[in-house]
């Protein structure tokens, strides 16, 4: 402890040296006068100290928990047992569910749109979960789905007057079926191969889009997409927002409840087994081809039916929404929440979405936080916000059996 | 003699290159209903190779295996993959433990049933009362097997949390999840104390008798080997120098010229 502070000291006052030349003293040449600054010293030891005090204790925490670990000691966090209480979790998901649902009475339009844009990227990150999280497919151009999905909506409504509602389930399937069209080359990938294949995948869809003019109208979009019709009514634009929101909140209770039940599932075992350890999945009986196409499929599922959402909500697409930016954001909302974990991806989300939208003040400094947030993420606690909990499970009718073995 | 006895697993000539490498070559062999065999040879023989070959995991350059399994007609497993091999009934262990460490104990068992059961995507996101019923016995058979091997306690562990030797044993139970009736373990009583050497002495044995599993193992611990495996063959530079009883190998030149080394005159 002491020791810690010590060091900070001395660490503070180093950079106070190091930075004194360039942060204290400045040169007026004109007058020919040097300005003494002293207080940008005394900032940065403060913030030198405080930077480095910071980092040493959680090092320090980390070792501790370590340790713990290592004796076969609880190294669940409190948050984590608290999760694990299913009161308690069945009470918060009540409030969280109530709070969803009056948030658009609450609050204005403006609220409610930047709420939507982050419910769409919970339910792209739950998406993405299933391929990178559970079957452990590292995806890099998950946004090419997603983009799929939106072109679908906006040509089939364009050229074919498709409604919102019939489109939903169209570019949920065109989406899957892009999924199964890049699963088959990938199947026999592993780690880099992976990632860089689809990456190029998700860079291919763009310049596509880009330049095949007769199909997609190229660089400047297509505008005019019609918003869901409540019942063949036309809302004004406060009270479609709101609708959308509602249909988004919707979305993100069905996408819970459907991952969760396949977290658990004999093909969801199969996708952590898959993730764990390939050759040994197989030498256990699992298709993985089969296993690998079905994580793919279904990731890509989700990403089409939000990009028909996108395409409704913003009522104009265009190539440029959808750049390696958004991948690399979809999947650092995986990484941060928790590879696997559905509440730590929704908390991941919002944390990423909405924390750049409300900071706007700081918005220059966005990609900086943003990446130290993540560096900072992957050293102390890298298995994300909430690490994955696995299903434990009761065996009825073996119950005295386990009393006494 | 073994002649009456139901042949499983018949290997014949069995030859596997690595380019200019011959790992296994034209190795010859036979496990029979009930036997427990026993495949030994100095590191480097092409023990394990053979048992890649023989599940799946290479493609054998010449050869036949040929599995009968009793009641069916014959297969050849040249060239098929691995997870169809083990829908077959020929389930395999690790010589380096490949556990599924971030699932629990019991999970790894219940990833055994995979190939034995059938519930998909839809049903699964539907949960109807087909998939809650086989979910349930997946975990009822799986929880019998822990108990089996003697792991029942750690069911809702992470498998990466436990000790070595119940590490090897929990590969075990999740190799035998997936029904089979030949048991191929590749070396499971490496790294394991003699106190856990004797306990899996006895689980092998009692695997043996009680399911009515065949077990073909590796091994380098020559005490477990002779003491419960019959026949034996024995591998030497990717060829099979011997087989027999342990007797047989035991007295067997060529064998022990391959473990010590060449007698010379003084």
């Amino acid at each position: 402890m002491l020791q810690n502070l010590k060091q900070s000291l001395l660490i503070s006052l180093w950079f106070v040296f190091l930075t004194f030349p360039l942060m204290v003293v400045r040169v007026n040449t004109m007058d020919q006068v040097v300005i003494w600054r002293w207080m940008n010293m005394l900032w940065v030891a403060i913030a030198s100290f405080v930077l480095s005090y910071g980092w040493r204790y959680m090092f320090a925490r980390q070792k501790v928990r370590k340790k713990v670990a290592d004796e076969g000691g609880e190294t669940r966090s409190k948050l984590q047992l608290l999760l694990e209480d299913m009161s308690f979790r069945y009470k918060a998901m009540g409030v969280i569910l109530v709070a969803a649902l009056i948030f658009p009475q609450v609050f204005d339009t403006y609220q409610s749109t930047i709420m939507i844009s982050a419910l769409i990227y919970v339910v792209l990150g739950l998406g993405l979960n299933i391929s990178v999280g559970l079957a452990g497919l590292l995806d890099l151009g998950y946004v090419a789905f997603f983009g799929v999905g939106a072109y679908s909506y906006a040509l089939l409504n364009h050229h074919f007057d498709l409604g919102f509602w019939i489109s939903l389930p169209i570019g949920g399937i065109i989406g899957c079926l892009f999924g199964i069209v890049l699963g088959f080359p990938i199947l026999r990938l592993r780690g880099d191969y992976l990632a860089i294949v689809t990456l190029g995948f998700g860079m291919i869809f763009k310049v596509v889009m880009e330049n095949w003019d007769s199909l997609s109208f190229g660089p400047s979009g297509i505008a005019n997409i019609d918003k869901p019709s409540f019942f063949g009514m036309d809302l004004n634009l406060a009270d479609s927002t709101v609708y959308i929101y509602y249909i988004m909140i919707a979305m993100v209770i069905f996408t819970i409840l459907v991952t969760n039940r396949l977290k658990n599932s004999r093909v969801g075992r199969a996708w952590i087994a898959m993730r764990e350890d390939e050759t040994a999945c197989v030498a256990m009986g699992i298709d993985i081809a089969r296993t690998k196409l079905s994580a793919y499929a279904l990731g890509a599922f989700w990403a089409g039916m939000v990009g028909v959402l996108f395409a409704s909500k913003t009522t104009f697409i265009n190539p440029a929404s959808f750049t390696f930016m958004e991948s690399a954001i979809i999947l650092s909302i995986v990484v941060l929440g928790g590879m696997g974990s559905i509440l730590g991806v929704i908390i991941g989300a919002f944390f990423l979405i909405l924390l750049p939208e409300y900071m706007r003040a700081f918005s220059e400094y966005r990609m900086m936080t943003f990446g130290a947030a993540m560096v900072l993420m992957m050293i102390f606690r890298p298995q994300g916000i909430i690490s994955n909990l696995r299903q434990t499970y009761q065996y009825k009718g073996l119950k005295d059996k386990t009393n006494n073995g | 003699m073994a002649e009456k006895k139901h042949k499983l697993l018949e290997v014949k000539g069995l030859t596997m290159d690595f380019g200019g490498l011959r790992a296994v070559d034209s190795v010859t062999l036979e496990v029979h209903e009930g036997e427990i065999a026993a495949l030994i040879g100095p590191n480097g023989a092409g023990k394990t190779t053979f048992f890649n070959c023989v599940t799946g995991i290479y493609k054998p350059t010449k050869g036949d295996i040929l599995l009968h399994p009793k009641g069916l007609e014959t297969r050849r497993l040249n060239g098929l993959k691995p997870n169809k091999v083990t829908e077959m009934g020929l389930a395999r262990t690790f010589q380096n433990i490949r556990l599924f460490p971030d699932m629990t104990v019991l999970e790894n068992v219940m990833i055994g049933r995979h190939c034995r059961t059938k519930a998909g995507i839809f049903r699964a996101i539907i949960r109807d009362k087909m998939v809650r019923d086989e979910e349930q016995q997946i975990i009822e058979s799986s929880y019998q097997l822990l108990e089996k091997v003697g792991l029942a306690r750690f069911a809702n562990e992470f498998s990466r949390n436990l000790p070595y030797g119940a590490q090897r044993r929990l590969e075990i139970a999740r190799a035998m999840a997936t029904d089979p009736f030949l048991l191929l373990l590749d070396e499971p009583a490496a790294g394991m104390n003699p106190y856990e050497t004797s306990e899996l002495d006895q689980l092998i044995c009692k695997i043996s008798s009680e399911d009515k599993i065949a077990i073909l193992l590796i091994e380098h611990d020559m005490k477990l080997v002779m003491n419960i495996s019959n026949p034996i063959y024995v591998m030497e530079y990717g060829k099979k120098i011997a087989e027999g009883s342990p007797r047989e190998i035991k007295d067997n030149p060529k064998v022990i010229e391959a473990y010590l080394g060449e007698e010379t005159d003084a």
